[in-house]
């Protein structure tokens, strides 16, 4: 189609502040889904999506208004996926900017809407939800006007529920945002902002055409990864496949590569065709690096091989997964998983508990650091904190920009919480009257315990929170081990600020003091900084242990007693010859996510 | 003495007992009866008879035994049903057992004339014991046991504090203990054994010092020592069952303060929970008990009661009318029966033995030890082993860990 017909945008919102519903709306207007088909919230397939309302993976819709081809390009919606979100927002021209009546701006929203400026994306605000009673349109409107900087008048007022004013927002999809000005001479450029894995036809990547053309059976290759395929089919969600010949200049589609491993074809890379190659690649691919590491266990060891497969199927989706085989002495065989955050860490163990039926042991996360052996010495990145050498000469740790939106009377309880986790105060801005931006620059090794619920509690739920990396920066940090009997338990080392070492060795080890049962001797239960103990509880031997009375009529059952006792042992993990219960290293472990 | 209810041995099949491997089934009451396939071999005769009395005039809290509350007139017809149930099993016991022992429940409680009918079709033996409690043992009783040829009792005193006593929920009071005692010494008994409690809530070792010191003072023959054990499901769990979680810990002393003032006293501590005293000609340790700690077959008869005989350990279903109903018609009650292979028997052999004071011999007992953990024990001073004799011995230290040492050692 010619591009002066095409119009490509997205849809920015808060976690629900009505985008799945604009989008369902819309869909129906336009009459791309039937009534009777309508699923509520049609973008968003994953279960797990549906329950948390979240969007996990970005789609492409295709839908036809007044003679014009819109392309809804759906955006992942959580800081986890910021760079999906880029991706997402390079491949449009415009975005819708939809708020909430009743909530006004969250910080979510003002992270993509930046992003959306830094893309130079025609921006149309949107108040949605003007039929709730509570909403106050007038206050959302002029809020998100001056966060765009147009006049409170250009802001659309709908609601997506109950269809009021969506016609209009088609309009002005029309109306306001350019077409695509792409050369459609040029030899060929497509940017990859998404791809699935189809189990029968493998990769299946979305594009948005660039420059020229791409054909079926066109030989392509993937620029920055060189990764090279043949386009089996090309076609455009509407919003199931429907295949066409060709993708042109301008237009959103998918291209199915019967590639076998989505990490061949990633997101942000530019397809070219092999035929007549473009000189360079579109700007602005990176290889995305998993920030939050964490060991992953099966809790019954024989289910190992389930977990392996299971996490292959799932990397075969996700290209920011990342994992790698770890043996534990305390939690047995597993893998330590890298993840682009928290929440991508919580959709992975959804998934795998939820889809595969895995009983998962999941270690305290952390953070990725950076450490140098000796002065002058090779950086190396490390994982795991078990991994972490116990001398070295400086180590490092990733920090975040935070940005959190608040009514001005919690403004106190963010910053008490943010100077808790070695925050440094960046800077509060009004944007209304009522309600405040802070911003701060955090380690995010702060933000991997439980921050975000403590955030929530503290600000009785009004907060909103979104953060990116802003790199890696020195820290005094140290590596506590738990030593059980003299031997360290490597599941429970974790690398720590020097100032909270002693209070969370204290109760590390005092916690797991009341997990083990006593034994026929003394058990030591230390923590400790290289060989300086910081900490230490015992666990006293047992002085009794015996069957009380024992007659013709009790022989069974005292046999069996001593028969479960036996196989509860074997479930035991051995530690410097001391049997720790499994549930021992769990209720630390939660001790650890809970802190 | 002689069976008054001799069945043909022709009557009786004995297959059906070994029919099934595995785990325990029920035979449905009224049991089976197919004819003989030839009779029992010599060597599976049980030497020791336990008969279960369940009858008492109230049912402690702590208690977990199958009892009946009050006899409420049945003593004849359950003495009937054991005497039936006894003929019944006669080819699994030996003409002159051992050992006799009569439990309960309470079955001094019994009706005396119908207790006299009991005993009196008792078959002859060296060892014969009758449960007591305190509050039942009259002069006119003990003289009864006596002419019936109880040569020993085992008296459930369980503790001389008021206070405690009334926890347990026992209706005898520190005085009646020491009456029925002395009225069974007034009798002629000269062995007698006490039954002692401890680890009853609200407990101090004052307490538990006390009732040594009253024990040894009576200066029994033998003496039971347990602790106290809060079963899951008894009214006393109910009621004191988060007590004792929080006594815990403050009682782990009191089982090495009972072994020490006993042993203190002159007893053996002869068995995990059992001692006898010493410098007596008689061995005075619980013969009949010594049968269930060194593996020994047993004939148990009555309502809930448990026998062993070769490979095989049935049970009687706790029902008491579902028992008389049965045996009035002189067929077989209700069981469990559980198939012991060798694995579970030489299991068994190391989890009994292993309570005694003597050592256990280990030939044939060797796919149930793990040689690992038997050295290990070993290295922690629990347990000897000898290499010459095959021989394997809890120490001191280790029979107050015998359970825990137990489950180690067990493949």
């Amino acid at each position: 189609m010619d591009q002066a017909h095409i119009r490509n945008f997205s849809i920015i919102a808060h976690i629900d502040h009505g985008k799945s519903t604009l989008a369902d709306r819309i869909l129906q207007l336009t009459d791309t889904v039937a009534e009777r088909d309508m699923k509520e919230q049609l973008l968003d397939s994953m279960e797990l999506e549906r329950e948390r309302g979240i969007t996990i993976k970005a789609q492409a819709v295709r839908v036809l208004w007044k003679g014009h081809q819109l392309n809804l390009i759906d955006t992942p919606g959580h800081v986890d996926f910021t760079y999906e979100v880029s991706r997402s927002l390079q491949a449009c021209e415009g975005a819708l900017l939809v708020v909430d009546a009743a909530q006004g701006i969250e910080a979510q929203t003002l992270a993509n809407a930046y992003l959306a400026i830094e893309n130079d994306l025609e921006i149309t605000p949107v108040v949605n939800k003007i039929d709730l009673p509570q909403a106050d349109p007038d206050g959302a409107s002029s809020e998100i006007a001056d966060l765009v900087g147009v006049d409170a008048g250009d802001v659309l007022r709908i609601s997506a529920k109950t269809g009021e004013g969506v016609e209009a927002v088609l309009d002005a999809i029309v109306e306001r945002i350019p077409p695509p000005r792409g050369d459609p001479e040029a030899a060929a450029r497509a940017l990859v902002f998404d791809s699935s894995y189809d189990q029968y036809r493998g990769v299946v990547a979305f594009v948005r055409v660039v420059d020229g053309r791409f054909e079926s059976r066109d030989p392509l290759r993937a620029m920055a990864q060189g990764t090279r395929f043949e386009a089996e089919e090309l076609g455009f969600l509407s919003p199931e496949r429907r295949p066409v010949k060709m993708l042109e200049a301008g237009e959103v589609g998918y291209v199915i590569t019967g590639l076998k491993d989505v990490s061949k074809l990633r997101v942000g890379d530019t397809l070219t065709c092999e035929r007549r190659p473009a000189a360079a690649p579109l700007p602005g691919y990176k290889d995305v690096k998993p920030m939050v590491f964490a060991g992953l266990f099966p809790t019954d060891s024989d289910d190992y091989p389930e977990l392996r497969d299971a996490l292959e199927r799932l990397k075969l989706n996700d290209a920011a997964l990342f994992y790698e085989p770890e043996t534990s002495q305390a939690l047995g065989f597993g893998f330590r998983c890298g993840f682009l955050g928290l929440l991508h860490m919580e959709i992975i163990r959804e998934r795998l508990e939820r889809e595969f039926d895995l009983d998962l042991l999941v270690t305290a996360p952390n953070v990725a650091y950076r450490v140098q052996e000796r002065p002058g010495g090779e950086w190396l990145e490390v994982h795991n904190p078990a991994d972490m050498p116990r001398e070295l000469e400086a180590v490092e740790e990733p920090y975040i920009r935070a940005s959190v939106i608040v009514p001005k009377e919690y403004v106190g309880a963010v910053m008490e919480l943010c100077n808790e986790r070695r925050g440094r105060f960046d800077q509060l801005e009004y944007l209304s009257e009522e309600r405040v931006h802070l911003t701060y620059e955090l380690p995010l090794g702060e933000i991997v315990h439980d921050f975000y619920d403590q955030l929530k509690s503290r600000t009785r739920g009004y907060a909103s929170f979104d953060y990116d990396l802003s790199g890696f920066r020195e820290g005094t940090l140290v590596r506590v081990d738990v030593l059980v009997a003299g031997e360290p338990v490597d599941a429970l080392s974790l690398i720590i600020h020097r100032e909270f070492a002693y209070d969370r060795g204290k109760l590390l080890v005092e916690r797991l003091r009341k997990e083990i049962p006593r034994q026929f001797f003394d058990v030591p239960i230390q923590a400790a900084i290289g060989a300086r103990v910081i900490a230490r509880e015992t666990v006293k031997a047992k002085r009794k242990d015996v069957l009380a009375k024992c007659y013709g009529g009790d022989i069974s059952r005292k046999r069996k007693l001593l028969e479960k006792q036996k196989k509860g042992k074997k479930r035991m993990k051995q530690v410097g010859g001391v049997d720790v219960p499994q549930e021992a290293f769990l209720a630390v472990l939660n001790l650890e996510s809970d802190r | 003495m002689t069976l008054p209810l001799e069945l043909d041995r022709n009557d009786v099949d004995t297959d059906w007992l070994r029919t099934r491997h595995g785990s325990s089934h029920s035979v449905p009451e009224g049991g089976l009866a197919p004819p003989l396939r030839g009779a029992e071999p010599e060597h599976s005769l049980a030497r020791h008879l336990y008969v279960h009395l369940p009858f008492c005039a109230h049912r402690c809290g702590y208690c977990d035994f199958v009892t009946v509350r009050g006899g409420g007139g049945q003593d004849g017809a359950y003495v009937d049903g054991l005497l039936t149930e006894l003929a019944l099993e006669s080819q699994f016991l030996a003409r002159e057992p051992e050992t006799i022992f009569l439990g309960g429940g309470t079955p001094t409680f019994t009706e005396p004339a119908v207790l006299a009918r009991l005993l009196q079709a008792m078959p002859a033996t060296h060892e014969l014991t009758v449960e007591a409690n305190p509050e039942t043992v009259t002069p006119a009783l003990a003289n009864l046991l006596r002419e019936h040829g109880v040569n020993r009792i085992s008296l459930g005193a369980q503790s001389f504090q008021p206070h405690l006593l009334e926890v347990l929920e026992r209706r005898a009071t520190p005085a009646s203990v020491r009456l029925a005692y002395r009225t069974l010494r007034d009798a002629g008994f000269d062995n007698v054994s006490l039954d002692l409690i401890y680890g009853i809530p609200g407990q101090s070792s004052a307490d538990l010092a006390a009732d040594l010191a009253e024990a040894l003072e009576l200066g029994p023959e033998h003496l039971s020592c347990y602790e106290l054990e809060a079963k899951v499901g008894t009214r006393f769990t109910h009621a004191y069952g988060d007590e004792l979680a929080r006594q815990g810990e403050a009682m782990e002393g009191y089982f090495e303060l009972v072994v020490e003032t006993l042993v203190g006293g002159g007893y053996r501590w002869y068995e995990t929970a059992n001692f006898c005293r010493t410098g007596d000609k008689r061995d005075l340790r619980a013969r009949h008990n010594l049968g269930y700690w060194r593996g020994r077959d047993y004939l148990g008869v009555g309502v809930g009661a448990v026998s062993t005989v070769g490979e095989r350990r049935w049970r009687n279903a706790p029902s008491l009318r579902g028992y008389l109903g049965a045996l009035a018609q002189a067929t077989r009650p209700a069981r469990e029966l559980e198939i012991l292979d060798n694995d579970v028997k030489a299991r068994e052999r190391v989890l009994l033995g292993l309570r005694l004071d003597e050592p256990l011999a280990t030939a044939g007992l060797g796919a149930a030890l793990d040689g690992a953990a038997v050295a290990r024990m070993e290295r922690l001073g629990f347990l000897q082993s000898s290499t010459t004799t095959g021989e394997l011995a809890l120490t001191v230290r280790g029979r107050f860990l015998g359970g825990g040492v137990t489950a180690e050692i067990l493949t």
